[in-house]
């Protein structure tokens, strides 16, 4: 049967205000389906043009699928946010990359034609799941030295990349961090990153989290707006002594969802659905799970070299801030400065914080934003980085092009 | 201290007991900018089975968080407040228990006006107020809301009601007033009256939006998310809120004249509480609020201390409480599976039984009859009534699909009893029939199958006596009509061992009957007590009285239908069989009507014609009537059946024939449908000095089902 690949693009995405995870955390008692179901819902609510039937999947990911993360999540999820039975759902994992998978694995889906239009999102509540929750390492890792024991401790595998990379100094990490604060704070009071929120109804029961009683989440938690380097210079580096990685140069342990639309360009065009991106290319890459850091840069030579493009040609970068020392040999790699301000124009996780399997969406949703308002730029990309050595991007293009007039 | 906080103080040292609900004040940022906003979220701390109430502490809580709230708008702090509840509950309303404990009217008035200062705070605040019903509102749950500016219901079905009506009380604490302020005055009745004497019919959330009690229905997921954002809207102006304006005319008049109607035709005018709403809802015309408000606090003092309300807590927490733990019933861990149903016949009572323990139990159901035609009926009966549910859409077609699969009807008991786990029979009433049967079942049945009768007023006892194993032989007597009525009278006859009893006692709960444990005395306990009454009546005919004179005499006890009628219902040849059986047991109480004998050898099926829409004594009935020249007053006849029912209720406690008087007005309110204002009967006894008369004591102590010493 002969067989056209379809366009594939990013419609619209939202997610849920970041909380941190632990007891005092806006979504402590906040179970992390009705996240991820509360934002499927906005996302229906704001694409009215989407008929809910013609919805050909639910893909959600989640690394710790177990409790309120488990049960097949994209399945209940679409069950819990009042999609009509007939639409199917399945859980995604690739710890960091779920929610990019999500996106890629459907997109591939329908650029063969299987699918039209889909859901597509992540979740986690670090508070209720914390990382390494249930698991059972094959002995053989160590036994065998497949891997080196720091390759299960992210943060052990940041001081790790500190290591490859001397020069990627303390200093740098920590400047890097103070801007990732700075460009986030701004993109809040220029209001670019509330509207793609799901307002939150969060109860707490705690008196000593806070007021009690039912609140709204409006906004992310973790944000320190006014970080200094001197607030940085003295925290604890607890993956190591004397080491480089703290909890100001890293993300935080989060809770949240992200959830996106994901249909082909035939579709999105005649259910006149908004096109936000178009996709270009994506690639996954396995590094060792040591530096599992350097991720980013093989999976962008892979996705740069299936797209026929250079790093010049990419003007928008929504990397994900893990570690910044990831970004930074990131940047280093694609001889990219520090304060290029084509990285992360509203900053990253190191401020919004990262639900592991939920982050994946979010940078699209930001890099979206960006394109619309930078119609000059043809090609972005979204890229993170990936627990046990691996590295996912995906290339997008602007829809908004305008021929580089600028 | 305000003087409100004082009074809630004095209210609450009274119910040291209560289960105290918080009131939470939290603040945020509305979205869109609308500013910042202030919460309260009602709840007890305890999940969901355990519902908000308002005690004293409780409305003291919610007092202290409004003074919070209040100074926080004074001051400019906030743009709003709103209130909700815990997951599910939103809250149910005044605490009953505190209720039962009050002892004198001025502390009846503090708990009406109580409630009144406090909520009435909230439509005084310096911004609007937003009441968000997030699931179960029910009674001052209700009205907590009703003070406030806007509110918005969930679609997820919560129980909405003002069910102090159906309980014996107003909704005093604004709802009388309030609602049809809001609402209009016919669609108030329809809440306040015609809900609560329809069986406490419930509302959900649809209906509260249609009938405009809320500005804004939302669905159940991100229900407080999205009433957030309404409120957003509503507070910058993008979202106006236009309610119909209500009819304050004739309009008003009339739907206080059909709320009348309402109550007539459901108490009898013997129950005070929906006249007294009714009156405020007619006075509430001129939108005099504050007016309405004391109408409201008094009329709840002088239910609260009255006879019926104490009588409808208690008959309440009958049907919710000792219905849910049978009194005597044994250890249910000694309850045997039963996985399989046979019923012995398939006449209609047979098909209707079948078909209950087809529904509930969802097991294999086999009616045998003594040929194959009678058991082609049964079988049709029972897949005709699943083709009902089917075509009502109660059922699905799969699940009819399994129903019918699951019922049969052979002709030879071993082939369909050899594997039954619970047998029952209803053929004929007579005890050498029954005997027989269950001879010839027990020839065919497992060794541990139950052997139930739903015999009417044969013995047990005697049934089993030729039984080689008698112990597994229980009563398990029904009221007509099986589907509607709740009762289940479980008999435990002299043999009868525990495990038979505790699996009839299992089954009784998957039939989600209410079953009362009654020892195998003639008649048990609702035909004994009904017969007795309408044995008293029919003397009272007999001797001279004229019937209209004597069905009369009772109206004031409010009971669902006159005795004639209920003699017509349940058919004057099983009325006239049971009065021949108690005749036969307690001959100087309970007399054979030569009347009643001759309507029954006349064919009549009742004593009424409805040729003109209301009952009138069939001429043909009248002209058989052979009546003495004794003519009571209504106030004699009244007398003379109360003291008849006070005496044989006597006797059935001394003879040990049910644990308790409680049981007893279990059994007449689920079985015979008799009202909450009477709790049953007895305590209506024990109010009227009745069962002083008659038997020197109280069936209940003071305070048990009616205002404590």
């Amino acid at each position: 049967m002969p067989r056209t690949v379809r366009d594939v693009v990013f419609v619209d995405g939202v997610r849920t205000p970041f909380g941190k995870a632990g007891p005092k955390g806006i979504y402590h008692e906040t179970r992390a389906d009705d996240l991820v179901v509360k934002a499927i819902r906005e996302l229906l609510r704001r694409n009215p043009g989407l008929d809910p039937a013609k919805i050909d999947e639910v893909a959600i990911a989640a690394t710790t699928q177990i409790g309120d993360q488990g049960l097949t999540i994209g399945r209940t999820a679409g069950i819990l946010a009042g999609l009509p039975q007939s639409v199917p759902g399945y859980s995604i994992d690739r710890m960091c990359a779920g929610a990019l998978t999500a996106v890629t694995t459907t997109a591939g889906s329908i650029a063969f034609g299987a699918y039209d239009a889909v859901i597509a999102g992540g979740v986690e509540h670090m508070g209720r799941h914390p990382m390494g929750e249930g698991v059972d390492p094959n002995p053989r890792f160590v036994s065998e030295k497949l891997v080196d024991e720091s390759a299960l401790f992210m943060g052990m595998t940041a001081e790790n990349l500190h290591d490859r990379y001397p020069h990627i100094t303390k200093q740098r990490a920590d400047e890097y961090a103070v801007r990732s604060q700075e460009k986030a704070a701004k993109a809040y009071a220029n209001g670019k990153i509330q509207a793609d929120l799901v307002p939150i109804s969060v109860r707490r029961t705690n008196a000593e989290a806070g007021e009690t009683g039912w609140g709204l989440v409006t906004a992310d938690e973790p944000m320190r707006p006014g970080t200094t380097l001197e607030n940085l210079a003295n925290l604890k580096t607890p993956f190591r002594t004397h080491g480089r990685v703290t909890a100001g140069n890293a993300a935080g342990l989060n809770d949240g969802a992200t959830a996106s639309i994901i249909a082909s360009e035939d579709f999105a065009r005649e259910n006149n659905l908004p096109v936000k991106m178009r996709l270009v290319s994506y690639a996954f890459a396995g590094v060792e799970p040591e530096v599992m850091g350097y991720g980013p840069i093989p999976a962008t030579e892979k996705a740069l070299a299936k797209a026929g493009l250079s790093i010049e040609d990419i003007n928008l970068f929504e990397i994900n801030e893990a570690f910044a020392v990831q970004v930074l040999a990131f940047l280093d790699h694609y001889g990219i400065a520090d304060d290029d301000e084509r990285v992360n124009q509203y900053g990253g996780a190191i401020a919004f914080g990262h639900p592991l399997a939920s982050s994946g969406v979010r940078l699209m949703t930001q890099l979206a934003r960006q394109f619309e308002e930078q119609p000059q730029v043809r090609y972005g990309l979204t890229t993170m980085c990936v627990g046990f050595g691996m590295g996912a991007t995906v290339i997008w293009e602007n829809p908004h092009f305008d021929g580089g007039s600028k | 201290m305000s003087t409100t906080a004082e009074l809630l103080k004095g209210a609450a040292e009274l119910f040291p007991d209560e289960v105290v609900t918080q009131a939470h004040v939290r603040h945020f940022d509305l979205p869109k900018g609308a500013g910042r906003f202030a919460l309260i979220t009602l709840d007890n701390g305890l999940d969901h089975t355990k519902p908000t109430t308002f005690g004293p502490q409780s409305l003291a809580n919610l007092n202290a968080a409004i003074d919070q709230v209040e100074k926080e708008a004074a001051d400019g702090e906030i743009v709003g407040v709103g209130i909700t509840g815990k997951p599910f509950i939103f809250a149910v309303g005044a605490d009953l228990k505190g209720v039962e404990l009050l002892k004198k009217h001025e502390h009846a008035l503090a708990i009406g006006k109580g409630g009144h200062e406090v909520f009435k705070r909230l439509s005084a605040l310096a911004v609007p107020t937003f009441a968000y019903y997030n699931g179960a509102a029910m009674g001052g749950g209700v009205e907590v809301g009703l003070h406030c500016s806007y509110r918005t219901v969930s679609k997820a079905p919560p129980a909405f009601s003002l069910p102090e009506v159906f309980l014996g009380l107003v909704p005093g604490w604004g709802g009388c007033t309030l609602l049809p302020n809001l609402i209009g005055a016919d669609k108030a009745v329809s809440v306040i009256i015609e809900n609560s004497l329809n069986q406490n019919k419930q509302l959900k959330g649809q209906q509260v939006f249609e009938l405009g009690i809320a500005d804004a229905i939302f669905e159940g997921a991100d229900f407080l998310e999205q009433s957030l954002l309404w409120t957003a809207d509503v507070l910058k102006g993008d979202i106006e809120v236009v309610r119909p304006v209500i009819d304050r005319g004739d309009a008003w008049d009339q739907a206080v004249a059909r709320g009348k109607f309402i109550a007539d035709s459901k108490v009898h005018g013997a129950a005070p509480a929906a006249y007294r709403a009714l009156d405020i809802i007619a006075a509430a015309k001129n939108g005099d609020l504050q007016q309405g408000y004391d109408a409201e606090d008094t009329a709840l003092a002088d239910l609260i201390m009255g006879g019926e309300l104490r009588a409808g807590i208690y008959a309440f927490n009958l049907v919710q409480k000792r219905a849910k733990r049978p009194a005597g019933a044994p250890d249910k861990s000694l309850a045997r599976p039963v996985t399989k149903v046979g019923v012995v016949g398939a006449g209609l009572m047979a098909s209707q039984l079948a078909l209950l323990f087809l529904r509930r139990l969802e097991v294999p159901v086999v009616l045998t009859d003594i040929d194959q035609e009678r058991v082609d009926k049964g079988v049709g009966y029972v897949h005709a009534e699943i083709d009902k549910l089917l075509g009502k859409g109660r059922i699905n077609q799969d699940k009819a699909n399994r129903l019918k699969a699951l019922v049969s009807g052979v002709l030879d008991k071993a082939e369909g009893f050899s594997d039954a786990d619970f047998i029952i029979e209803a053929v004929f009433e007579e005890i050498g029939v029954k005997q027989q049967v269950f001879a010839e079942v027990e020839a065919v049945a497992p060794a541990h199958a139950i052997l139930a009768t739903n015999t009417s007023s044969l013995s047990v006892s005697e049934m089993a006596s030729k039984l080689r194993h008698p112990e597994r032989v229980v009563g398990f007597h029904f009221f007509n009509p099986v589907a509607v009525l709740p009762l289940l009278e479980i008999v435990r006859g002299e043999k009868t061992d525990d495990a038979s009893l505790a699996t009839a006692f299992g089954v009784a709960k998957k039939l989600k009957k209410t079953a009362v444990l009654v020892k195998d005395a003639p008649a048990f306990v609702v035909n004994r007590i009904l017969t007795r009454f309408m044995g008293e009546i029919q003397n009272v005919i007999d001797e001279g009285t004229p019937v209209e004179v004597a069905e009369k005499a009772v109206e004031p006890l409010g009971l669902p239908m006159s005795p004639l009628v209920l003699l017509e219902l349940v058919g004057p040849a099983i009325g006239l069989h049971v009065s021949e059986t108690l005749h036969g047991a307690f001959p100087d109480r309970f007399k054979v009507s030569p009347n009643l004998k001759a309507v029954v050898e006349a064919g009549k099926r009742g004593f009424y014609v409805y040729d003109s829409g209301k009952p009138e004594l069939d001429p043909e009935v009248a002209a058989l009537l052979k009546q003495g020249d004794t003519v009571l007053t209504e106030e004699q006849v009244r007398a003379r059946v109360l003291d008849a029912v006070a005496q044989e209720i006597g006797l059935m406690l001394d003879d040990g024939v049910v644990a308790e008087a409680q049981d007893i007005d279990l059994c007449l309110i689920t079985g015979a449908g008799w009202p909450f204002h009477l709790g049953g009967i007895t305590p209506y006894l024990d109010r009227e000095g009745v069962s002083e008369r008659v038997n020197g004591k109280r069936f209940l102590a003071p305070g048990v089902a009616s205002v404590p010493a």
